[in-house]
């Protein structure tokens, strides 16, 4: 139990070490006035002119356009796969629902997989798809939010940045140098990279088992510090060949949170109000160790069910124990519950256990993570989320003491909350909406692997990760057919674009407004009261919203549990 | 207003689908041979020569006269290392609960438990890759007394070996105690033959 805790103390730890070395990277990168070769050879080969800015609806329509030509160059590839290199397997091409749904998934940093990487995907895909949509959705997440940011810095002005310097140097100098780096210790840890496509071995018992390798490193570090999350398998990283020590379970962990929290210190940075920083990131803490705690809690507690099979569960110094159904050895319940959380959390969807077979409220944990969908939250995005809720928290606070609501110097009018709540409204309508169509959809039991509330849960989780791009699933849900590879499609390109465009549209709005001086009337918006409102708002919000949901499933689920109800 | 982006647009497309996808991977992959040639291709075994597995990749035991791994759902048969997979159950799953009281049933039996016996609970679970390469101390220490048995070994010699075998925390930290089994029964294997463990 001690042992436990302390590990996710070090993983804390360490992040908070790492926001300021990321933090300070990310800002110089994000403000830095002079170009590098690569970047100005780039410019060249893009014909843009890197000096010229930009307004946020050109930013904004910049970023859509070049995500679309990225998408259809990966359908594309998926579709004529059988055609390309380096698959001594002979893998077939994807169907075309299947090949839409993978490409919006990857572009969307979604990357949820209605496919099994093993059996689906040629090495040449993993590469020059898979990878290069991983690295190019990241790129876009992180200039997305340079753009917010921005915005919400600028005084009286349109100009938001350059969409094309921002992407190009995120993947030059932040994405590509840390994911070298990082797939080099993941090698030394035991993670293939070559271009093999398998191996065959004859065990000592005589039978022949064939091994699929390939370039696993490479895609394992920029699936986690781009907050992407598709595995290279099918088990993602509960399969040995994507996390083959415990360390690398823990450097997943810090790589998925490098990014989303560098981006609260960079935001103070860019903005000099670092108080406000570390204020933002404080509530993604705070949310966050609730919820570890949750999920922890219940999985070492394990499932009721086994103690009358005399089975033990207890931990001890010769096993972990707990509800070990779906989770791996060499992490046991700790190291997978902090994985659980940060994962949901950092919406990346690399998960090291299958969510499917968690308990009830070990599943629930996950599930309203996706759902709040600003807890630290994916790359760039996650950061919008919560800057939404800061002004809805302003607004509604301004309400009450019966002020103008005022945010970093800029007043908030009725157009930015029209703006922030069609973000805030867009999530909850998305994956309703799409779970209660598949509920009465009449091929939509057929895919599903679990009977009664879970397998209501299965739906509703499926829609929730896809609108928060978050991409784990309760992966017994056979979402391979043309119905759920259209509707989640759909989902994950609503649930990116509808949240991120809104915002931008703030953003490019505030940037125009004068500053206010700060009065005696202004709510000082950096401090431990505000933090706390703001969590309060969050939870309020999220909670009205879903809580009905949830309680058709994993609630129930518990108490069916506990009363030794089965399925 | 777009027709001046419909050249970064496409350009920018191809270009960094090349950087990104095929550049960054294939630099890793020649680095990565260049420092770790072992790990890169996949921590192979070689035992006489052959190759007989990873050593991060769990595979099936059968004969009583080894140490067997945690239950495996994969592709077509247990511990296929082409197709990883897991039940997917919730814990509410009738399925699931019928086949862990049999795996149990099966488990006390095959290494003469008591039929009330405790059985640790990584022993009766799959795991989620289906390719888990180690048990816990607990369920090798109950298999003990079976492979000393079969193999006419002492039973403390057995339960020595297995703590030599055992993996800590890593970094005195991380993760959970545990034994690999394919390294437990090649060291089994080595004893047998006289060797040395």
């Amino acid at each position: 139990m001690s042992i436990d805790l302390l590990q996710f103390a070090l993983v804390l730890a360490a992040m908070a070490a790492l926001v300021v070395v990321a933090g300070r990277w990310l800002t110089h990168v994000l403000t830095d006035t002079a170009h590098a070769l690569p970047e100005r050879l780039t410019y060249r080969l893009l014909g843009v002119d890197a000096g010229s800015g930009m307004d946020w609806k050109r930013y904004g329509l910049a970023l859509v356009l070049s995500n679309a030509a990225m998408m259809l160059l990966g359908y594309a590839l998926l579709r004529v796969q059988s055609l390309l290199p380096f698959d001594a397997l002979q893998r077939p091409s994807q169907t075309p629902d299947l090949a839409f749904n993978t490409a919006a998934s990857f572009i969307t940093n979604t990357n949820w997989q209605s496919y099994s990487g093993e059996s689906s995907l040629s090495n040449f895909s993993q590469m020059a798809v898979i990878t290069f949509l991983m690295t190019v959705s990241a790129a876009s997440g992180i200039a997305g939010c340079a753009a917010f940011i921005r915005g919400l810095a600028q005084r009286e002005a349109r100009d938001v940045g350059n969409y094309w310097v921002d992407f190009t140097r995120v993947t030059w100098r932040v994405l590509l140098p840390a994911c070298l780096l990082l797939s080099l210790v993941y090698v030394w840890q035991g993670m293939p990279q070559t271009l093999a496509s398998s191996v065959d071995a004859t065990t000592l018992e005589g039978i022949t088992q064939h091994i699929v390798t390939g370039p696993v490193a490479s895609l394992e570090a920029i699936k986690h510090i781009g907050t992407n999350g598709g595995g290279f398998f099918g088990m993602n990283a509960a399969h040995p060949f994507e996390n083959p020590t415990p360390l690398t379970n823990t450097l997943h962990m810090l790589a998925m949170f490098l990014v989303p929290s560098a981006l609260t210190y960079a935001f103070g940075r860019m903005l000099m109000r670092r108080r406000q920083g570390w204020a933002f990131l404080a509530a993604f803490v705070v949310m966050f160790v609730g919820f570890l705690c949750v999920v922890y809690t219940a999985e070492q507690h394990g499932n009721p069910a086994f103690a009358g099979m005399g089975i033990d569960q207890q931990a001890s110094t010769m096993q972990a124990g707990g509800n070990m159904e779906g989770k791996e050895t060499r992490f046991g319940i700790a190291q997978t519950s902090a994985f659980v959380a940060v994962t949901t959390a950092a919406t990346t969807g690399s998960v090291d256990a299958m969510h499917d077979s968690l308990t009830p409220l070990g599943g629930l944990v996950p599930l309203s993570l996706m759902m709040l969908n600003d807890v630290f939250g994916g790359v760039g995005v996650g950061f919008i989320n919560l800057v939404a809720y800061a002004i809805l928290t302003v607004f509604l606070v301004g309400m009450m003491i019966g002020r103008t609501p005022e945010f970093l110097g800029k007043k908030i009018e009725a157009r930015e909350i029209k703006y922030v709540m069609i973000a805030v409204l867009a999530h909850p309508f998305c994956i309703l909406g799409f779970t209660a169509l598949a509920a009465v959809w009449p091929d939509a039991p057929a895919s599903l692997a679990n009977m009664g509330p879970h397998g209501f849960s299965e739906l509703i989780y499926a829609y929730t990760s896809g609108t928060a791009n978050n991409g784990s699933a309760f992966a017994g849900l056979n979402a391979n057919t043309p119905f759920f590879n259209t509707t989640i499609g759909l989902a994950m390109l609503l649930g990116r674009y509808f949240t991120l465009l809104p915002m931008l549209a703030v953003a490019g709005s505030l940037a125009t407004k004068r500053n206010v001086p700060e009065s005696q009337g202004t709510l000082p918006t950096a401090t431990p009261l505000f933090t706390g409102l703001l969590i309060f708002v969050i939870l309020v919000v999220g909670g009205l919203t879903f809580l009905p949901a949830l309680a058709l499933g994993p609630i129930v689920e518990h108490l069916a549990m506990l009363a030794g109800q089965t399925f | 207003m777009t027709s001046s982006l419909v050249r970064p647009v496409l350009v920018s497309a191809v270009l960094f689908m090349a950087v990104t996808g095929l550049g960054y991977p294939l630099a890793s992959t020649a680095l990565a041979k260049a420092f770790f040639p072992r790990q890169a291709s996949g921590s192979l075994v070689t035992h006489g020569g052959a190759t007989i597995g990873s050593t991060v990749i769990g595979q099936d035991f059968h004969r009583p006269d080894y140490f067997h791994p945690r239950p495996s759902i994969t592709g077509n048969t247990s511990y296929d290392a082409a197709s990883s997979g897991a039940s997917n159950l919730g814990p509410t799953s009738r399925k699931l609960l019928d086949s862990v009281r049999d795996r149990a049933h099966a488990y006390r039996k095959e290494n003469g438990l008591a039929a009330d016996a405790s059985v640790p609970v990584d022993a009766v679970t799959a795991s989620a890759s289906g390719l888990d390469p180690d048990i816990t101390l607990a369920n090798a220490h109950a298999q003990a007394a079976r492979v000393a048995g079969q193999r006419h070994l002492p039973l403390p010699r057995v339960v020595a070996l297995i703590d030599a075998q055992a993996t800590g925390r890593q970094l005195g930290l991380l993760g959970e105690p545990r034994v690999n089994v394919l390294a437990l029964n090649l060291a089994l294997d080595a004893t047998a033959s006289g060797g040395t463990p």
